[in-house]
């Protein structure tokens, strides 16, 4: 910071001895002559009673707000918690191993066990995908791509990164659903055998609006983010280690399996699991590419299923007040599962604060 | 990697030798250009129709290809190595091209559809299957609960971050610190959950923009005390003890010092969440319902906003409906990516100058 601000005062005394503190309230220490004797227009202190009332205000309104988010994510939970006991209360039938979701029939039946089981496997699938890839165009962009080549690419993906969920959603239904109907004919022929990416036959030749194409489109949508988190972590490995194992006649392979990957390994599994989390609790691209039913079916290249926040979007519209409750539970059941990955990620984070994505 | 080149200057390209052993540079590329014609000519010739079979056969065939001619060439190390380049690159290929087709989809799709009418008129009384109406009210419901969502959450964060870095110490600050971290994973549909049973259920309020902003202002917090709290830290503790030795009471040298040094930053934060929730869908949609006529008041009724009208166009489901919605998406594209250059364009403009 070379011109940090015109009210900074640059001349100050650099020879009086500062005690080594963080942020020990000095102005209460320092006798006030002092601060008058410096004359310094613009920061001269104002009298002692004043800064105290200040002081207090400021430091009241900034530790509120630390409060007032402590207690945003309480309440979250707390009327989530309401709303989703009352609906889950008149439910007949279970609600974690129903398949049906007729919250507002009567009597009220509905369950996630299908919602569930798509969130899981929606998810694993654009993990599986993403994760490998993700790491990839990480090491293309630290330690493969050419110089000037890096940067711009890095700019590139973190502007892609902002892409609205909409916008994959519209496209994933209108462009990339089309372009996966041979890859998932294709792999019904070849890797029918493996139950899970076959094909019932009554299906055969329809739309792939399937798990499967939902995967892929998050894998896509959380690229970006998986990206942009490893990447930082690699650009943080010594250089020395590097160096060291280049000198000792490694290929670039083997020095980034001995040098980068050990010590980037922490960064990408949070990395991972932040993307796991945008993937969990992705909404629109779901809703727009899937056709949902409410049959649990293992074929993941069959239409149908659904996912927790898709269900939500689907079905609020002709939702009434119990439909709405049970949807709330459901969404609940997200919450305490993306808050459980979240803070998993977290905590390996924290060991290494430096990698943390929060603004990424 | 000297070394390498060293011995690529030294050594024919001819290729086996016993000084060299090595492939030339440009074996790289010709065994791209090959798989890229060996898959075409797979793919069209077993008439397989989808384009990604095609992409996927011939990076298969280029990953194999560079493998096997180093490993016959150079041996197994350099084998593997060019095998890991060569899985790199494809990597870095196979996410550019879905990212690339987005884009390059969305314009062709929606820049026809922009023009002076879509961008000035609503919907009222445009029947879907007829070409018309425009986006106006949802470019109106956009600005409006984006404006108010970053009223909430802009001081809220600042002051939090503020908390964070200048004052807080123990407990509460370790707690604070953590719940903000957990709180960026909050799915956004979440957050539209809570302010509607909180707001519309429980209070008993109806569905408007201003509920929207709610639940965006809650996605938008903790976006912003985390990038204000990257930006605080890095202001030097000297300006800070500097100002004290002044006898300039602490607020003062925040609001004085403090911010006005790092606000370059701050400012692109903030600008970013921004640009984030403006993309959001799923919260406007359980709270700002959908509407086609123009309606300017946040506080009541039902407002459009454009990924709204995004999402209400799609499951309209008819080439008129699919049209507007590309280019709306264009339309919101367009004012993300604003936002994020202007964002990075401060965060440039305003960062510290290398070399000092």
């Amino acid at each position: 910071m070379d011109t940090p601000s015109p009210t900074v005062p640059q001349d100050r005394d650099d020879g009086r001895n500062h005690p080594p503190h963080d942020t020990v309230d000095l102005p209460a220490q320092l006798p006030s002559a002092l601060a008058q004797a410096t004359g310094q227009s613009g920061v001269s202190s104002p009298p002692k009673a004043g800064n105290r009332i200040g002081d207090t205000l400021f430091l009241a309104a900034s530790r509120g707000s630390g409060i007032l988010l402590l207690c945003i994510m309480a309440a979250i939970a707390i009327f989530l918690g309401w709303q989703a006991s009352k609906s889950i209360g008149s439910n007949h039938g279970n609600f974690f191993t129903t398949f049906e979701w007729n919250a507002d029939a009567t009597p009220p039946v509905f369950g996630i066990a299908v919602l569930l089981f798509g969130t899981v496997v929606s998810s694993v699938i654009a993990m599986a995908v993403a994760v490998p890839v993700a790491m990839g165009i990480a090491l293309f962009i630290s330690h493969y791509a050419p110089r000037r080549l890096a940067q711009p690419i890095a700019y590139l993906v973190d502007l892609l990164a902002a892409v609205p969920s909409i916008v994959y959603g519209l496209w994933g239904a209108l462009f990339l659903v089309p372009h996966m109907n041979g890859l998932t004919s294709w792999m019904n022929d070849y890797l029918g055998w493996t139950y899970v990416f076959g094909q019932s036959d009554s299906v055969a030749g329809s739309a792939p609006r399937n798990l499967f194409t939902v995967g892929v489109l998050l894998a896509i949508m959380i690229l970006p983010i998986i990206t942009a988190v490893s990447r930082e972590v690699f650009r943080q490995v010594p250089r020395m280690h590097e160096e060291a194992a280049l000198a000792l006649g490694a290929t670039r392979w083997e020095m980034i399996r001995t040098a980068v990957l050990p010590f980037g390994r922490p960064g990408v599994i949070s990395a991972s699991m932040l993307g796991l989390g945008r993937a969990l609790g992705e909404t629109m691209a779901v809703a727009t590419v899937l056709s949902p039913s409410d049959k649990l079916n293992l074929h993941i290249m069959d239409p149908g299923g659904g996912t927790f926040a898709q269900n939500i979007a689907a079905k609020f519209g002709e939702a009434f007040d119990n439909g709405r409750s049970a949807l709330i539970a459901s969404g609940l059941m997200l919450f305490v599962i993306t808050l459980l990955v979240n803070a998993g990620a977290r905590m390996i984070i924290a060991r290494r604060k430096e990698f943390s994505g929060a603004n990424a | 990697m000297s070394a390498q080149a060293n011995h690529r200057a030294t050594s024919p390209l001819a290729g086996r030798t016993l000084t060299s052993g090595r492939l030339p540079t440009w074996a790289p590329a010709a065994t791209a250009v090959a798989a890229i014609a060996v898959g075409c000519a797979i793919g069209a010739g077993a008439g397989l129709s989808s384009h990604i079979q095609w992409g996927l056969i011939a990076a298969l065939l280029f990953v194999a290809g560079n493998y096997a001619v180093a490993a016959r060439v150079e041996g197994p190390r350099q084998a593997k190595d060019r095998l890991a380049t060569s899985l790199v690159w494809v990597c870095f290929i196979l996410a550019v091209i879905p990212l690339v087709s987005l884009t390059v989809y969305t314009i062709q799709k929606g820049a026809g559809v922009i023009s002076g009418t879509f961008l000035t008129h609503s919907m009222n009384g445009v029947i879907s299957s007829e070409p018309g109406g425009g986006i106006y009210h949802a470019i109106m419901g956009t600005l409006e609960q984006v404006g108010l969502a970053t009223l909430i959450a802009a001081p809220i964060g600042l002051l939090t971050a503020v908390y964070l870095v200048e004052y807080g110490r123990g407990r509460l600050a370790r707690t604070v610190t953590f719940f903000v971290d957990v709180m960026t994973g909050v799915p956004s549909i979440v957050a539209g959950l809570f302010v509607l049973s909180f707001w519309i259920i429980i209070l008993g309020f109806s569905f408007s923009g201003f509920a929207g902003s709610m639940a965006l202002s809650i996605l938008m917090m903790p976006v912003v005390v985390r990038s204000t709290e990257e930006m605080l830290k890095l202001v030097p503790n000297e300006l800070r003890e500097a100002s004290y030795a002044l006898g300039v009471p602490k607020w003062k040298t925040i609001v004085r010092i403090v911010i006005p040094t790092a606000i370059g930053g701050i400012t692109t934060g903030i600008m970013l969440a921004i640009a984030r929730i403006t993309g959001e869908t799923a919260p406007v949609l359980l709270l700002c319902f959908t509407t086609d006529v123009i309606n300017t008041n946040p506080f009541q009724d039902a407002q459009e906003s454009l990924p709204l009208y995004i999402w209400h166009q799609y499951s309209l489901g008819n080439d008129q409906t699919y049209a507007r919605a590309w280019g709306a998406a264009l339309v919101l594209i367009a004012i993300v990516m604003g936002l994020n250059l202007i964002a990075r364009g401060i965060a440039r403009w305003r960062s510290p100058k290398a070399g000092h």
